[in-house]
């Protein structure tokens, strides 16, 4: 069937642009300059990570993979925060 | 009587509808959701500040499709500055004067600013009264402005009566 | 039927991948940590929005049945996104990072890292 083909295309293309994406951050991360940007890299990291995991479901038609992209989502934004609070407590003398 | 019943109806609700979203909808999940929708604001409700209670559900409505709406919108703006050559770009800070009041509606204001065209909250002034606002391109900053106020900081003034 | 849901999904998840694409590359092409904290919070909530609603479409197909496993992830998303680009644009002022010279009030960096009035 075309249109089943079509999507396969789709998804395939579409993991290809987010695996460039995911190395396009990793470079950020790596060139810094401060420290900011690289949470930010991290932050966009894990957030393209849930792209490709919702893909990789598709890809096997299975639902399981959701479980794993909420994890991310999750445990992401806490670690998100948790790294900007320790920049925004941890060089005061308190 | 009311404490011990349902302290938070509201959240209940949310939890109670979360609860199904993740497990899916089965009788024996609605009992487990039901209990846990009571459990949870009967430990957490001692703890909760006070926060301003939503009304008018058509305003919010409105204010929930123009946001995505806006969303779509200004998502195809910042794809087309970033792909352009970054150096007609003219970033800056913008100070927005709120008339808002109240740490929810508050939160809300700047979530909304944070999603919505090329701009990003960056802090609150102490007192609350001003919104520290980065955007990705100013032109005009009156502009800018003024259609934070119209479009969105009056409807919630709106919505949350204050 | 059946082609029409394969070609609309198919449609979302170009879009989507286009944009998370777009916010990497704005990630990594403009100037400086403000500029560059735009691309990333609009352009992946957006494009990991229409990948999800993608698999929704296609997952509700294949089962029968309404699939909203993926807009609980979205909204959680949506509500997150936010706070975070907030509270690294806190860290970064705090730490004084640098931005582009030709900013407009770049006066205003210095009051909003101390949360003080305007003027």
């Amino acid at each position: 069937m075309l249109s089943l083909e079509l999507l396969q295309g789709a998804v395939l293309l579409t993991s290809a642009l987010v695996v460039i994406a995911l190395i396009l951050n990793v470079w950020r991360m790596l060139r810094g300059p401060d420290i900011t940007d690289r949470i930010l890299a991290l932050d966009t990291l894990y957030i393209n990570s849930i792209a490709l995991i919702i893909l990789l479901g598709l890809y096997n038609g299975s639902a399981l993979y959701f479980e794993g992209a909420l994890l991310i989502a999750m445990l992401g934004f806490v670690s998100t925060a948790a790294l900007c609070k320790y920049l925004l407590r941890g060089d005061i003398v308190e | 009587m009311k404490r011990w019943l349902l302290p938070m109806p509201l959240h209940s609700l949310l939890l109670l509808l979360v609860w199904l979203l993740l497990n899916g909808f089965s009788a024996g999940h609605f009992v487990l959701g039901l209990f846990l929708a009571w459990l949870i604001p009967v430990l957490t409700a001692p703890y909760s500040d006070h926060q301003s209670r939503a009304g008018k559900p058509l305003v919010v409505i409105r204010y929930v499709l123009r946001l995505l709406l806006d969303i779509v919108l200004s998502n195809v703006d910042v794809a087309r500055r970033v792909l352009k050559s970054n150096h007609s770009l003219q970033p800056g800070f913008v100070a927005f004067p709120l008339a808002l009041q109240g740490d929810f509606p508050l939160t809300v204001l700047a979530s909304t600013i944070s999603l919505t065209p090329g701009t990003v909250s960056v802090d609150f002034s102490e007192d609350k009264q001003w919104l520290y606002i980065h955007a990705l391109h100013i032109t005009d900053e009156q502009a800018l402005i003024d259609d934070i106020k119209q479009h969105y900081e009056k409807p919630l003034q709106e919505i949350f009566s204050c | 039927m059946e082609s029409v849901v394969h070609s609309i999904a198919a449609v979302l998840l170009l879009i989507g991948g286009f944009f998370v694409f777009v916010g990497s590359v704005g990630l990594l092409k403009l100037p400086d940590f403000f500029t560059r904290l735009h691309a990333p919070t609009k352009a992946t909530t957006m494009g990991i929005g229409a990948i999800l609603l993608a698999s929704m479409v296609l997952t509700t197909m294949r089962d029968g049945s309404l699939s909203i496993h993926e807009l609980v992830i979205s909204l959680f998303l949506f509500i997150t996104a936010p706070v975070s680009a907030h509270m690294l644009a806190k860290a970064a002022l705090h730490r004084r990072v640098k931005f582009l010279d030709h900013s407009k009030n770049a006066e205003l960096a210095a009051r909003a890292a101390e949360q003080k009035n305007p003027d």
